[in-house]
């Protein structure tokens, strides 16, 4: 299998900040790559980096062999290269079933499209989508009255209506409740081997990434420290002394 | 028209003069509102109605026959309490809710001030005669009112002492502590509730002083105080919050523009011109941003 | 439809048609009516829906306004000479003209500031929160400003809009004339941004409303619903500007084009008063603020604005919701949002 995302010597720096100093990395077409490193190494900024939120000082950005560096957003989310956030972002006005509809992928926003009529199918592809996260009974209420866990599903959930060839995720177990963790980690393995969806993870929960990813990149300090399977990042010294904060 | 710049290079010196001395008072303005907007996070439409009053209270010494000079000590120890009690009443329902509702309701407060001044002092265009008189410079070619001299020099004093208060009282202090972090700054004991008053008195109290400023220099109306908050509001987003010499350099610019845009492209055109400024300079910033994939919010 | 939604519209259609004969006497004040609905419904698209409060809306209105009478007069006189002349006194339309010119007229004040808001779209709507509502503020003034130093449209005096032809029945059958003109351009406002929010349109600005940088990331163009939205707002209020104008029969650049102290913030107040975000929100915003106005305005004779201003403080601070959106809070259910406890408390699961 080819290599869906590749990064390549990226550099990103804020003001005095190196917030990524050459980071280079590869996610093979559907596998589940975990990304791990303590707070700060410069995870999310990766993440920002890839999908557009902001360009990046030096280096390029290839998703499946087209350089994205330099598109916007919405273009980079068209490739089918889609995010979800660590801190949630739902349309919390909007009810489940709405958020859903919304999210679902337009051909393009052409003023044909933009005008047309929601079609019926999606509610329905939207209900399976929640019943896959547990939602479904949650699906008429407004998004914002959700739990931080539960508006994560949703998010979940919102970027899979979108159909994306890959999802990086940003901290999905994050303030969860445990008893649902193994749950997650169920889905995501169904998302990525059903669906066929690359997965990219950051996660500090070393218990969940052990158990997801095929491949880890560990991140300190804006750079690259380890890469490898999850047996051989468990055992790198170098790895233990970056989360221990031994230098 | 008809080039009159190039024709009249005299003129040239008088509008730079003018608006340097136009500016400074402009600069004082800002500053009040970056100071409230920083510290309490509210964009104040009525900043520039604030200024009229003030400018009021030194008319009203003029028609009692103090001099209208001394309004500048009055006039701030009068806005203060308006500035406060306005916050007592209305600012502290809507400080630390969504910025819009701000905006609306001290555009309640700008049409209301706006009628009742009217009311009290009428419609009608009014001056205070300083009796300062005027420096000529370059052999009577560009004339200088001493009043104006005066006021961006009282300006300046006045920016000059707020700074220091703002750095040494312990008031000064827990307003900066608040406009860093209102949260932090509660936690830590920080009364934001008297903070916030106060900062609403002192912006206000700066209004008071521009304004009856702008008594002895230019002319009163009723309903010429938006163009101030305009003009406020927009040498604030270019200088940014609490930085003093760049409020100040990005006043003396906007008086000099306008002065220019006044002779150029004549006086009906100058608060057009004004506003116009104003969406060009959000417009841009608004596309050089986004080049960084930032947004103006 | 529902069969409650058919009464009601019902109710309102025979109301609009009858009004004109059951209270002659209000037959000016129910058109404004009209136009003040179109105001409020066509600003919630920014306001409400979207999340853009837009100070600046007015500007469509009077242009609208200018371009609607400009094409009236300018298609059979010359435009300067009708201004500088004062109008009528000097050139006649025909009846025949006067239908031809107006038709014309409505048409382009449609036009027109639909494609002035394309065009300012881009730069303007990239702005976000109150940097937008400020830069709007500016334009608003901005355009009243420069109307009123055009010396072709009149300037700060302003200009006449053609009268009402002779010969074909009085000021009654003109009255009834705009009357309907404004009813029934309020009905087809009424029923465009109905359906247009059942659309995918409407989803996304309602998403743009609730968090804009979530919908880019999924992939949404976000300045193209904005710029579309804009777009029908200003063609509506275009056309009501025109409407406006050869009812009042006079135009003037600040106080009835571009007149942002009062239909420029009447519309915002409106929408608010009548809950913004809601369909109908604006059209009750719209009727409960002018019976108010008009029931208290020669009551409170010479201070009106301080009335203006102290009903704006209060509406924002206490009823920010508005009239609807306070009865959404309370009885969720009568808006479509059935909810039932066992859904609420549900514990989510995952096996």
């Amino acid at each position: 299998m080819g290599i869906i995302l590749e990064v390549d010597q990226v550099y990103k720096h804020f003001g005095g900040v190196k917030a990524n100093e050459n980071v280079s990395l590869n996610v093979e077409e559907g596998s589940i790559v975990g990304l791990i490193g303590p707070n700060g190494s410069g995870k999310t900024t990766l993440f920002n980096s890839i999908v557009g939120t902001h360009p990046i000082d030096q280096g390029s950005i290839y998703f499946e062999g087209k350089e994205i560096s330099s598109l916007p957003i919405p273009a980079v989310a068209k490739l089918g290269l889609l995010r979800t956030f660590q801190q949630t972002r739902i349309y919390e006005k909007l009810n489940c079933i709405q958020n859903m509809l919304v999210s679902s992928k337009p051909e393009n926003d052409t003023v044909f499209n933009i005008f047309a009529k929601v079609p019926h199918n999606l509610t329905e592809k939207s209900e399976n989508l929640l019943k896959f996260v547990g939602l479904y009974q949650k699906r008429n209420l407004r998004a914002g009255d959700l739990s931080f866990g539960q508006q994560k599903l949703l998010e979940l959930a919102m970027a899979l209506i979108n159909e994306p060839k890959m999802l990086l995720l940003d901290e999905p177990t994050a303030g969860i409740n445990p008893t649902l963790i193994n749950g997650i980690i169920d889905r995501l393995i169904k998302v990525n081997k059903e669906f066929g969806i690359t997965l990219l993870v950051i996660e500090h929960n070393m218990r969940v990434i052990m158990s997801l990813a095929q491949k880890i990149f560990c991140l300190a300090h804006g750079q690259l420290l380890a890469e490898g399977s999850p047996e051989q990042i468990k055992n790198d010294h170098r790895v233990i002394d970056a989360y221990l904060g031994v230098q | 028209m008809d080039f009159l710049i190039f024709k009249a290079p005299i003129l040239m010196v008088q509008a730079s003069m003018d608006g340097i001395l136009l500016g400074v008072l402009f600069a004082l303005v800002a500053y009040g509102m970056a100071l409230q907007w920083g510290v309490m996070n509210i964009i104040n439409i009525a900043q520039g109605e604030l200024v009229i009053m003030g400018g009021y209270i030194a008319y009203f010494m003029y028609t009692a026959g103090i001099p209208p000079a001394f309004g500048v000590i009055v006039s701030p120890i009068i806005m203060y309490f308006i500035g406060w009690s306005l916050y007592k009443t209305i600012i502290n329902r809507v400080v630390e809710r969504d910025m819009f509702i701000s905006i609306l309701a001290t555009f309640g407060i700008s049409i209301l001030t706006q009628q009742l001044m009217n009311f009290v002092f009428g419609a009608d265009v009014v001056v205070a005669q300083s009796n300062f008189g005027t420096t000529m410079l370059f052999d009577y070619s560009v004339t200088l009112p001493n009043a104006k001299i005066f006021s961006a020099l009282v300006s300046i004093v006045f920016a000059v002492a707020l700074v220091l208060y703002m750095k040494k009282s312990k008031l000064g202090r827990a307003i900066r502590a608040t406009s860093q972090n209102q949260r932090a700054a509660k936690i830590l004991g920080v009364d934001t509730e008297k903070v916030y008053a106060a900062t609403f008195g002192i912006n206000a109290a700066l209004c008071g002083v521009a304004g009856s400023l702008i008594a002895i220099t230019f002319t009163l109306h009723p309903y010429i105080g938006l163009p101030y908050t305009v003009r406020s509001f927009m040498i604030v987003i270019i200088a940014g919050l609490g930085n003093l010499p760049a409020v100040a350099l990005s006043g003396i610019g906007l008086g000099v523009f306008e002065e220019f845009a006044d002779y150029i492209l004549g006086t009906e055109f100058r608060i057009a011109a004004v506003f116009l400024l104003l969406v060009v300079i959000l417009v841009y910033r608004r596309f050089k941003l986004s080049r960084k994939r930032e947004y103006l919010k | 439809m529902s069969k409650k939604n058919i009464i009601i519209y019902s109710l309102i259609l025979v109301f609009g048609l009858s009004a004109p004969f059951l209270f002659p006497a209000y037959k000016l004040q129910i058109s404004i009516l009209w136009v003040l609905t179109i105001l409020a419904l066509t600003w919630d698209i920014q306001g409400g829906q979207m999340g853009y409060n837009s100070f600046g809306n007015i500007l469509f209105f009077g242009v609208g306004m200018y371009v609607c009478s400009s094409v009236q007069i300018g298609m059979f006189f010359p435009l300067s000479e009708w201004t500088a002349s004062g109008g009528e006194k000097t050139f006649l339309h025909t009846t025949s003209q006067y239908f031809q010119g107006f038709t014309y007229g409505l048409i382009f004040a449609g036009i027109v500031p639909a494609i002035v808001a394309a065009l300012i779209g881009y730069g303007i709507l990239g702005l976000r929160g109150h940097y937008f509502a400020i830069c709007t503020l500016g334009i608003g003034i901005a355009a009243g400003e420069i109307a009123g130093g055009i010396e072709l449209i009149g300037a700060g005096q302003g200009m006449t809009v053609p009268p009402w032809p002779k010969g074909i029945g009085g000021t009654e059958l003109r009255s009834q004339f705009f009357y309907y003109l404004c009813f029934l351009t309020v009905c087809v406002t009424f029923f465009v941004i109905r359906l247009i929010y059942q659309t995918r349109f409407g989803l996304v600005i309602n998403a743009i409303r609730d968090n804009e940088d979530k919908a880019e990331a999924m992939g949404i163009h976000t300045m193209r619903y904005k710029i579309i939205g804009w777009v029908v707002s200003a063609f509506f209020l275009g056309i009501a500007g025109g409407l406006m104008g050869n009812m009042i029969g006079y135009i003037e650049p600040t106080e009835i084009a571009f007149a942002g102290s009062t239909y420029g913030v009447f519309m915002v107040l409106m929408a608010i008063l009548g809950g913004k975000g809601t369909l109908w929100g604006p059209v009750i915003g719209a009727a409960v603020f002018h019976v108010f106005k008009e029931g208290f305005w020669t009551f409170f004779l010479g201070w009106q604005y301080v009335a203006l201003g102290a009903l704006i403080i209060v509406i924002v601070i206490f009823f920010p919701e508005g009239i609807l959106g306070w009865f959404r809070e309370k009885y969720p259910e009568n808006f479509g949002e059935v909810v039932d406890e066992v859904d609420r408390t549900a514990q989510v699961e995952l096996t």
